[in-house]
């Protein structure tokens, strides 16, 4: 496992590091979403709620920056994952509708608050459900003759792209759950901490379960975690994924505040390397690799000085809006 | 073949659906993003709450439109690549960048100073505040530039080299691609649009409220904010529509033929139609109606310029005539009722009947959805006269769109159909619903529910995120103003 450290890697890292960010960031958005139905119609739904909206469209715009930027760095790829994933796309597309919108309306309708909430919950279920799905369609492999996709039409429904879709729901139910411990206080927090510990093994279960899946779905997905040399380069990954397994088992039943959150994104950060080691350097597994997907040097160098002068600002004026919501999301009303 | 025909037909039909949808928003979005910014700098500036007061009454159906804008363009950035992959895949390095650019300098300021604007007031204090307000302002307009750049090089593409597989890859230069020839003329044609549209939203909001009450100051102002922008920004857009016109005549002439209705060549001066039924099949206008000679006359500034027709243009390179001359009529016929309205008011004004002459007013009102039927019809006559090309004269629609069957692009268009007429239904209603209230003092903002907003325990304890109670506290604090005139 060799890594050249050419432009094109540096994209394949610059959008890996969007895709993260964006699934922790809105994957706290959609979990809290998920979890709804669960917390008291009033003032815990409204808290849950609150401790979110000034921060959601943020969250969502790493998706567009993740698309936009596949789109832009390497076309090829983006020009045969979407056809391949139609229904999903379009789907979570949808999904995304109903989430977004049901932040304003909710408020603007308190006739019809159930549906908004309902459409909430529904839109950010689907919405996860479909991005997982999406990842397992990726990771099982997509057939491309030529430049564009020739697979069939349902080649994305398999028991393999239902388990990665289940994992990434209950993965950002764990982040949903583990912010509202952070926001929230008193039984609402009580009741976050006690869905948190649940998300927690369900994600523990299922991402176990896609690793172990993984090895037996391709040879050559197994060689990489199972034979010398590359063991060693993989193995910290899993190691290192049971330590913080268990830290976040642990601060789940002690901890109040930030910790278990915070473990939340180790998990994920682990997962997430976990799949470079099984992806890298493909792109479009079996067939495309980074470089056959890449844009040309002229268009990955013009948006290199883009990212280079726009990110730096992007994450301080982002830190900056968390910073002037920081703190307990409080309960009492106002009249 | 059939199915495959089925198949892009669909796919044009879902494309110009969500695209026509989401530009209501953005047209809506980033004229209100620059005026709520302009009511908030006169507050600082003036103190006078009236102006925090429209500040907050606009925030709230601002809130509603921007929220319906982001998630009707996350669909259209995942489009291109669902629907026209092959398009994606040869003009992603040369416009995949410019998007990029996009979300990078546009969409992460917008979004990230967004929460702020809308629930920060009391967070932050109030310069702070109007710099976010500024910041999201100013998002729209970079949003605008990027998008329009990308759209514009479809137009008149150049700057680019074809690649040895087949995409089109950037040349020497990005500011030839990013300033391509169309580009200047459509950013300042949308923008202005987008202002004018929002003008007249607010326009007929006012006249709404003077016809109830011609007392209610805050109506007052709003009404005669909107009306100086009628007045003055309507004719510089015709100006401005005129200039766009000439240089699409020199880039894309059979759109320009197709605007005009001109299947034949006039080599002596050419006719300006004012009404006529296009006929494809027979190539003709038919019971045409035209004012000879005056087409030259606007197109080449001399009554007996010859023009060429439609005639010599090959069949399978024309769009379809019937909507591009319909779509352009209906656009120019609005922009002069505009015209029309902006003067009247400014007759109006000359003779201090500005808030009591109601005929006045009815137009107004009647107007103020105008600027969207404008701005979509003036997308279709740019979308529609481009075909049969997606990329003009290098790659054509039908050979861009994706590998997809019939029934899987029909079943998400239905869905989008549905769930968009649902859902952003809603939203309008939610926003007639706003506007159907009177503004008045003491206007409330961005509220988060009933049960109130958002309080912190801890560092900053008790403020809200909410800039109700700072209108609270700042009308006592502030000199009211008398509320008689504005
Ligand atoms: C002239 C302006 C204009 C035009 C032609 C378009 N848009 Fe748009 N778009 C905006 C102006 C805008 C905006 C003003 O920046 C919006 C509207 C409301 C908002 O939140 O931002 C926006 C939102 C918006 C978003 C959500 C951004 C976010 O997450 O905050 C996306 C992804 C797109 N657009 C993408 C597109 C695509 C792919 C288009 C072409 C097919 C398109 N827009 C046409
Ligand atoms: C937001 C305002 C816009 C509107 C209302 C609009 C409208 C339309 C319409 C009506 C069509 C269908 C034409 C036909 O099929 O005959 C179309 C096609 C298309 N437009 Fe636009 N357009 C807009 C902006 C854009 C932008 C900004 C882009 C590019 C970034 C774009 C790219 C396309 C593409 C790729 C097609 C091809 C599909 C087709 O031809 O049907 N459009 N648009
Ligand atoms: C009355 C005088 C007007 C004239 C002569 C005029 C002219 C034009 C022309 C020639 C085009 C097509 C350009 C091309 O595709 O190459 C166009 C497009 C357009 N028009 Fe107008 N226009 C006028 C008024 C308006 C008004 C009042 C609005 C909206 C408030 C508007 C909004 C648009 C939009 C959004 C487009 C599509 C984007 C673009 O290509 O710029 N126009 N206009």
């Amino acid at each position: 496992m060799t890594i050249a450290y050419d432009l094109t890697t540096i994209w394949a890292f610059i959008i890996a590091f969007a895709v993260f960010a964006y699934v922790v960031m809105d994957g706290f958005d959609l979990g809290i979403g998920i979890l709804f139905p669960t917390f008291e119609v009033g003032p815990e739904r409204d808290r849950a709620m609150n401790s979110i909206a000034p921060v959601w469209d943020g969250n969502e715009t790493w998706l567009v920056l993740g698309g936009g930027g596949l789109f832009a760095a390497f076309p090829l790829a983006y020009a045969v994952i979407l056809p391949a994933t139609y229904p999903l796309i379009i789907a979570m597309l949808l999904g995304l509708v109903f989430r977004g919108v049901a932040f304003e309306y909710r408020w603007r309708d308190p006739a019809h608050r159930r549906y908004w909430d309902a459409a909430f919950t529904g839109g950010s279920f689907v919405a996860a459900m479909a991005q997982g799905m999406t990842l397992g369609a990726l990771l099982q492999g997509i057939e491309v003759t030529g430049r564009a996709y020739s697979g069939s039409w349902f080649d994305w429904l398999t028991p393999y792209t239902l388990l990665t879709g289940l994992g990434t729901v209950a993965g950002y139910a764990l982040l949903g759950a583990t912010w509202l411990v952070w926001k929230l206080d008193g039984e609402s927090q009580h009741h976050a901490r006690n869905l948190g510990k649940r998300a927690a093994w369900a994600t523990l279960v299922l991402m176990g379960g896609v690793s172990l899946y993984n090895i037996f779905l391709n040879a050559e997905y197994a060689a990489r975690w199972l034979t010398e040399p590359e063991i060693y380069y993989a193995a910290p990954v899993p190691v290192l994924t049971a330590l913080v397994a268990v830290a976040l088992l642990r601060a789940l039943s002690v901890e109040r505040h930030s910790k278990p959150f915070w473990l939340s994104l180790a998990l994920f950060f682990f997962g997430m390397a976990g799949l470079g080691v099984t992806m890298w350097p493909f792109i479009v597994p079996p067939d495309l690799t980074i470089w056959d997907a890449a844009a040309p040097e002229r268009s990955q160098i013009f948006m290199l000085v883009g990212v280079a002068i726009t990110m730096p600002l992007i994450i301080a004026y982002t830190a900056w809006a968390y910073w002037v919501f920081r703190g307990k999301v409080g309960h009492e009303g106002y009249h | 073949m059939f199915d495959q025909f089925d198949a892009l037909l669909l796919a044009r039909i879902q494309f110009a659906f969500t695209v026509s949808f989401h530009f209501i928003f953005p047209a809506f979005s980033i004229g209100l993003a620059s005026y709520l910014a302009v009511l908030e700098g006169l507050w600082l500036k003036t103190g006078k709450p009236l102006y925090l007061d429209l500040f907050k009454y606009w925030l709230k159906i601002f809130a509603i439109a921007f929220a319906m804008g982001v998630v009707s363009g996350i669909v259209m950035s995942y489009q291109f690549g669902t629907n026209w992959s092959v398009f994606s895949d040869v003009a992603g390095p040369v416009i995949g960048p410019l998007m990029a650019y996009e979300v990078l300098t546009a969409f992460f300021l917008e979004a990230g100073f967004l929460g702020v604007m809308l629930f920060g007031m009391e967070r932050v204090g109030r310069k702070l505040h109007f710099a976010a307000t500024l910041m999201v302002a100013v998002g729209t307009f970079i949003s605008a530039f990027w998008i329009l750049s990308v759209n514009s090089w479809m137009h008149t593409p150049t700057g680019y080299e074809i690649g040895a597989n087949g995409q089109y890859l950037p040349g020497d230069s990005w500011l030839a691609i990013i300033f391509n020839p169309s580009f200047p003329y459509r950013l300042v044609h949308t923008v202005l649009a987008a202002y004018i549209t929002t003008a007249f939203v607010v326009g007929g909001v006012g006249a709404w409220h003077l016809l109830k009450d011609r007392t209610n100051a805050h109506a007052r102002k709003m009404f005669s904010m909107a009306m100086w922008m009628a007045a003055l920004v309507v004719p510089v857009q015709i100006f401005a529509g005129d200039l766009h016109g000439l240089n699409t005549l020199e880039h894309q002439p059979q759109k320009v033929m197709a605007m005009e209705g001109h299947y034949e060549s006039h080599p002596d001066g050419a006719p300006l139609y004012i009404f006529g039924i296009p006929n494809d099949e027979e190539q003709r206008l038919d019971y045409a109606i035209g004012i000879p000679k005056v087409s030259s006359l606007i197109l080449k500034h001399d009554l007996d310029a010859p023009l060429a027709g439609l005639d010599t243009i090959p069949d399978d390179e024309q769009p379809p005539v019937a909507v591009v001359f319909w779509s352009f009529r209906v656009m120019v016929g609005l922009g002069f009722a505009m015209l029309g309205v902006g003067l009247w008011s400014l007759l109006a004004r000359w003779r201090g009947r500005l808030y009591d002459w109601p005929w006045l007013h009815k137009a107004a009102l009647v107007m103020a959805p105008s600027g969207f039927v404008a701005v979509i019809a003036g997308w279709i006559t740019t979308e529609v006269g481009r075909q049969p090309y997606v990329i003009y004269n290098l790659m054509r629609t039908a050979d861009a769109a994706s590998p997809l069957d019939a029934p899987a692009v029909g079943a998400s268009l239905l869905a989008f159909v549905i769930v968009y007429f649902a859902v952003f239904g809603a939203g309008v209603w939610y926003i007639l619903h706003l506007m159907h209230k009177p503004p008045h003092p003491g206007e409330y903002g961005v509220k988060r529910g009933d049960k109130g907003p958002i309080r912190t325990a801890g560092i900053t304890p008790g403020p809200t995120q909410d800039p109700t109670d700072e209108s609270r506290r700042n009308l006592s604090r502030d000199k009211r103003e008398p509320e008689t005139l504005s």
